[in-house]
């Protein structure tokens, strides 16, 4: 067929290798082989892979202050920070600056998982509950808590209060928006089953709704977090007389970047930490999700 | 296994009179009758759309805007064409839930067993074949101990293989149990390898009715099989029939 085509729409070196290759008997094709993937992969492991990148990036800093053209005023050497760091631990100074803020942050996050939480099942779970909650909530929702500083300074004064204030109420809302998206993404075909079973109200929504609504809890706790670590850096800057922020300030009005930049990776630090906390608690609780983990 | 001709029965397994369901305006079910004998196996056919599931869906109280009389036992079970079970559970609670007060592991275990999955009792719902999700949701049925089991189409997603073992399963926990069973399909040998009574729904009613006369096992290569399954299919509107015998 290909032969009888041929002439009209091709060059004449294309007849001749059609027919030179009908006549013989057909090529093999070239094999090539499927590798398995344990020898695909490299062999270096993963965690060093994956600390190799900010090493390289640590380095390169430290070859610029080395080589001048970072100077002090502008940003410490790594070394020279390192020593600060370990001088501001031995002294206890960062260890207390530490704990306050840890606290601050803890306390905030607890007032607001528990009124985030609180108000998405309420708004999630019954529909009066969403008439009545979820407009005002998405109205606060589009405030910029941080504008909030000077009123909550003017009722809580400045004491603890309006710095813990300010971290509820950043994390509030990432919780609640995610745990309602996540309690109304419960598959309709599973409260089906679980009615079908013969699950109460309050037994769909323990076995059924708020499992389900896990992985969009989870999602929100992460968002929280990284807004919760936001909100003290805010709270901290204004009037703190204890806590990393506090460091940061008294740093600032005597020109140690150093300092500064030791208070920076403290803060960094505790995000990494809280950031692995949650990891941990999603790997042990959604353990069961069918979902894509990557090569 | 021989069935009874129609006799008044005094207390059927499923009795609705009536039954009308329409959604917004389009009648889907429309003044249907149906008796189910307790301990029959009865299969209903029909074109997809005809009101089959709906039906399904009435018996098992998940649809309740209906018009008519309908009377179902209280213990009941589903076992969905999706196995549907909760991902966040291992397998043996999957079985368990919903079942009142605090029942014990080994009663999941001993339903897991009788449908061959006891060895997977541990698993999530995620690392099952498709076969053993569907042998885990019909666990998940039986355990309930019903006296009338729904099964909406429960082989439909099965790979050839699999529903032929899992409709023996079917069977076979069927004549164990001795619970009645409405199986809904639209897979006309299984409804004749199955059933004591097949019925073909069309227009929101029961349009056609059959007793399935034969011996169990049944043999599909049995040309009374072959003859009942052609005059089915011709009820379903398929003519070609014929040359498959």
């Amino acid at each position: 067929m290909s032969i009888s085509h041929a002439p009209s729409s091709s060059s004449k070196p294309d007849i001749s290798a059609i027919s030179a290759s009908d006549d013989s008997p057909r090529a093999a094709p070239d094999l090539e082989p499927i590798v398995p993937s344990s020898t695909r992969r490299t062999r270096v492991p993963r965690w060093l892979r994956r600390t190799s990148g900010p090493l390289a990036l640590l380095a390169l800093w430290q070859l610029l202050s080395s080589a001048g053209v970072l100077t002090a005023g502008i940003l410490a050497s790594p070394e020279r920070i390192a020593q600060v760091g370990s001088d501001m631990v031995a002294d206890g100074s960062l260890g207390i600056a530490m704990g306050t803020s840890l606290q601050r942050v803890a306390l905030g996050l607890l007032f607001g998982a528990v009124i985030g939480t609180g108000l998405a099942l309420v708004s999630g779970l019954f529909r009066v509950g969403e008439d009545l909650v979820d407009a005002p909530v998405q109205m606060l929702r589009t405030v910029p808590f941080v504008g909030l500083i000077p009123l909550f300074i003017i009722w809580f004064g400045i004491g603890e209060a309006p710095k813990v204030a300010i971290i509820t109420l950043g994390v509030t809302f990432p919780l609640y928006l995610n745990v309602y998206a996540g309690i109304r993404g419960v598959d309709a075909q599973l409260i089906e089953a679980g009615e079908s079973l013969g699950l109460s109200r309050w037994g769909l929504v323990r076995h059924v709704v708020l499992p389900g609504a896990l992985p969009g809890a989870m999602t929100g706790l992460r968002y929280s977090l990284g807004i919760a670590w936001l909100a003290l850096v805010f709270a901290e800057q204004i009037n703190a007389d204890a806590g990393i922020g506090a460091l940061m300030v008294q740093a600032r009005d005597f020109l140690r970047t150093d300092v500064i930049v030791v208070c920076l990776i403290v803060y960094a630090f505790l995000g990494l930490l809280a950031d692995f906390v949650v990891r941990s608690l999603e790997r042990l609780l959604l353990q069961w999700r069918p979902t894509f983990t990557g090569r | 296994m021989a069935t009874h001709v129609h006799r008044p029965v005094t207390s059927p397994a499923v009795r609705v009179e009536g039954l009308t369901r329409s959604f917004d305006g389009r009648t889907v079910i429309d003044d249907l009758q149906l008796d189910v004998r307790p301990g029959e196996f009865v299969a209903l056919l029909g074109r997809s759309g005809c009101g089959k599931s709906t039906l399904l869906r009435i018996l098992a109280g998940l649809d309740r805007d209906i018009a008519g009389t309908v009377l179902v036992p209280r213990r009941k079970a589903v076992a969905f064409q999706a196995p549907r079970l909760m991902p966040w559970k291992p397998v043996w609670r999957n079985v368990l839930l919903g079942l009142p007060g605090k029942p014990g592991r080994e009663v999941a275990e001993q339903a897991l067993t009788e449908v061959g999955l006891s060895h997977r009792s541990d698993a999530w719902p995620k690392t099952l074949s498709g076969g053993e999700a569907q042998r885990a949701s019909l666990a998940r049925a039986l355990v309930r101990e019903p006296d009338l089991l729904l099964l909406d189409e429960p082989f439909g997603a099965l790979d050839a293989l699999t529903r032929v073992t899992a409709q023996r399963l079917v069977g076979e926990l069927w004549q164990r149990r001795g619970c009645a069973v409405l199986l809904v399909t639209h897979d006309v040998e299984e409804a004749v390898l199955l059933a004591d009574r097949v019925l073909v729904m069309d227009k929101g009613v029961i349009a056609y009715e059959t007793t399935v006369g034969l011996d169990r096992p049944r043999d599909i290569t049995d040309p009374r099989f072959a003859e009942l399954r052609a005059r089915l299919l011709g009820r379903l509107g398929v003519d070609a029939a014929t040359k498959t015998a």
